[in-house]
């Protein structure tokens, strides 16, 4: 059984804000029913610009539902500028959270509002979001390289996996990863130039703090150590302070000292937050 | 009110069942390898657990090996069928097995085996000419499943087998949803291997059977000690394999009350549902299948969401939608089937077992159709009322 929110299945069982404007002034729908979702979102705007109603009509499991009802909810009384900066992320937060792997749930609910903000700025044109300007990457699912960049760049994403669960992209046959696997590599070397910033966590709970620095171990330093013969154990974790013990060929290594300022202290610094400070444990 | 309707998944263990293992927990814990009385006593428990094992089959009670689970049965079957014939490198199964044998099977490829998966058509039944054309002289081994797990429908073992026999090739079948559901004769069919999981007949998670022909070569899978008359290492899991025994001997004596009984209720549940809810399919055969598993696609929604209304009133099935396979596809059954990707996503499986009543299936009738009408008129796809 998946992990939801209490908010999520509040926003599944007691859906805000379903149905159909009739004479919406701005219709977006995205998915379809051979993937598995689809989102049509409607809004009306008021005298002054902003989102007096909007609505929804969606096909789909309950993170699906609940993204589209809490999307509703996120939008009504703003601009469209406004309503534009929302990204995948805030709906994801709006609900405490989704699974990763139904990440793709909070996108389709960013893509379904910009389809419907474009119709209306076009005045009635591109209800569907328009593809044909991007190369379609993963054909099973339609995803096009586009939003497989647009999903890296603001979700920092690091993996085909990733990707998956928050596109689609690569959960069909397969045949496009080593293609995603690319995109992921050109966007993220485009990130490390300065391009748009990542986003490093903002604040972390102590448990999250926990997961994420296991994470980067896992990922970032162990596999660098083992190429050495080395191995490294997390021993704790007590707010910044990050106590480890050095293993296999790193716990006889003269620059091991080094390894732990240069490497490991460093990916957690870049990955975790700025304030990590690595110490081994003491003999 | 709550209503389990899942037992495809897994079964409640019987009371009887709990009440045979309670004393290998306690006063009886001797191992029944071992000379003393301790071990004497466990081991004649050990023994007429698997003299009733085998009486649900019809099997030589020499025929029988316990497992920890069905899984470990068909990995046992598949690697030790290949291991005996190492020359031979192709294997026959379907596309709709389970993954214990579908996965098993496709692992083989990196060691240079060859895989033919046989197609079903849209009922889910077999073609055996495409079974008989496609062994050749390489074949090491047809497995093929007695009953679907997703839809119920049965394949024609017994014809399978004897195809497979006449053309000597070893014939396995995952029989995990089959055994207690409905009457198998191991001397009427002639199958060289079966896998049977306690879990799915009242017995607890964590034991199964495999049952292998006398005769039939089987490399072992585990190596160790000579339990299991050398055909399966490890100290056996008394309570278990006597809970089993326990559960295949009631299975056995109601295999007839327990067939009428979840076949009412299921027809009941079923015909009332595609009645009141409109836009509905069955999946599989109507006719050839368990007599206590239905499924059914609901048009224009979606499993997962479907699921969980259900569960919030209380009710427990399971889906072949893409969200809750862990994967982003509809499940492997549907698409063999050629089910459409639109009914495939919104596909149910309800699962009856002897406890279920007829006041909880009046109770699902009652709560289907609203809440497929519910989530109806949220989906962008649903025809509209009237029209």
């Amino acid at each position: 059984m998946w992990d939801y929110t209490e908010k999520v299945k509040d926003h599944f069982l007691n859906p805000r804000n379903t149905g159909v404007i009739e004479d919406a002034h701005g219709v977006g729908q995205v998915g379809s029913m051979a993937c598995g979702d689809a989102l049509k979102l409607m809004f009306r705007l008021d005298a002054e610009g902003r989102i007096e109603d909007a609505r929804f009509q969606t096909f789909g499991c309950a993170s699906a539902i609940a993204s589209s009802s809490a999307l509703t909810e996120m939008i009504k009384g703003k601009t469209l500028e406004e309503a534009s900066t929302i990204t995948n992320q805030d709906i994801a937060d709006y609900l405490g959270g989704l699974p990763e792997q139904k990440m793709h749930c909070s996108v389709m609910g960013m893509e379904a509002l910009q389809a419907a903000i474009e119709n209306y700025k076009s005045g009635g044109e591109a209800g569907n979001v328009e593809k044909t300007d991007s190369r379609v990457v993963c054909s099973c699912f339609g995803v096009t390289e586009k939003e497989i960049e647009r999903a890296v760049a603001e979700n920092d994403l690091r993996t085909v996996e990733q990707v998956t669960h928050y596109t689609k992209a690569g959960g069909g046959c397969g045949g496009c990863h080593s293609d995603i696997e690319g995109i992921i590599a050109r966007v993220r070397s485009g990130l490390a130039q300065g391009g748009p910033t990542r986003k490093r966590p903002s604040k972390l709970t102590n448990i999250q703090r926990i997961k994420l620095v296991e994470e980067v171990v896992e990922r970032e330093i162990r596999p660098q150590l083992k190429r050495d013969g080395g191995d490294i154990e997390l021993v704790d974790i007590d707010g910044p302070r990050v106590v480890v013990a050095m293993r296999g060929a790193c716990s006889k290594c003269s620059v091991a000292q080094f390894t732990l300022r240069d490497v490991v202290e460093a990916k957690l610094r870049e990955f975790v937050s700025e304030d990590i400070v690595v110490e081994e444990e003491s003999k | 009110m709550e209503v389990y309707l899942d037992n495809n998944a897994t079964t409640r263990t019987a009371p009887e069942v709990v009440e045979a293992m309670a004393p290998f927990f306690g006063t009886e814990y001797g191992n029944p390898s071992s000379m003393h009385n301790f071990g004497g006593r466990v081991k004649k428990h050990i023994d007429e657990a698997r003299e009733k094992a085998a009486a649900l089959i019809n099997a030589d009670p020499a025929e029988i090996v316990f497992t920890s689970c069905g899984t470990e049965s068909d990995n046992m079957a598949i690697r030790g069928a290949l291991e005996a014939e190492p020359d031979k490198r192709h294997i026959i199964t379907s596309k709709v097995e389970h993954p214990a044998v579908l996965s098993a099977a496709r692992y083989m490829k990196r060691f240079g085996y060859r895989i033919t998966e046989l197609s079903v058509d849209g009922q889910g039944l077999l073609d055996l000419n495409e079974l008989r054309d496609s062994i050749s002289d390489d074949t090491a081994l047809v497995s093929l499943m007695w009953a679907n797990n997703e839809t119920g429908v049965l394949f024609p073992i017994k014809e399978a087998a004897e195809i497979a026999q006449s053309k000597g090739v070893p014939f396995h079948t995952d029989a995990v949803q089959a055994v207690g559901k409905i009457p198998i004769d191991v001397k009427k069919t002639p199958v060289n291997m079966l896998s049977i999981s306690g879990h799915k007949l009242h017995a607890p998670k964590g034991v199964g059977v495999f049952y292998a022909r006398r005769g039939t070569a089987v490399m072992p899978f585990m190596h160790g000690g000579h339990q299991e008359n050398g055909r399966r290492a490890g100290t056996e899991n008394v309570p278990y394999i006597v809970g089993l025994g326990r559960a295949v001997e009631i299975a056995a004596a109601n295999i007839d009350s327990e067939f009428k009984h979840t076949k009412n209720l299921r027809d009941r549940l079923e015909s009332a549902l595609i009645e009141k809810c409109p836009d509905t399919r069955l999946n599989g055969h109507p006719e050839l299948r368990l007599p206590n598993t239905s499924n059914i696609s609901f048009e224009y929604i979606e499993g997962e969401a479907i699921l969980l209304m259900l569960d919030n009133v209380g009710i427990a099935a399971s889906s072949g939608s893409a969200c809750t396979s862990g994967s982003l596809e509809p499940s492997h059954v549907m698409r063999a089937m050629g089910v459409p990707f639109t009914a495939a996503h919104g596909s149910i499986r309800f699962s009856l077992s002897r406890y279920n009543t007829q006041e909880e299936i009046e109770y699902v009738i009652k709560k289907m159709p609203p809440i497929a009408e519910r989530l109806r008129s949220m989906s962008p796809f649903a025809p509209k009322k009237g029209a």
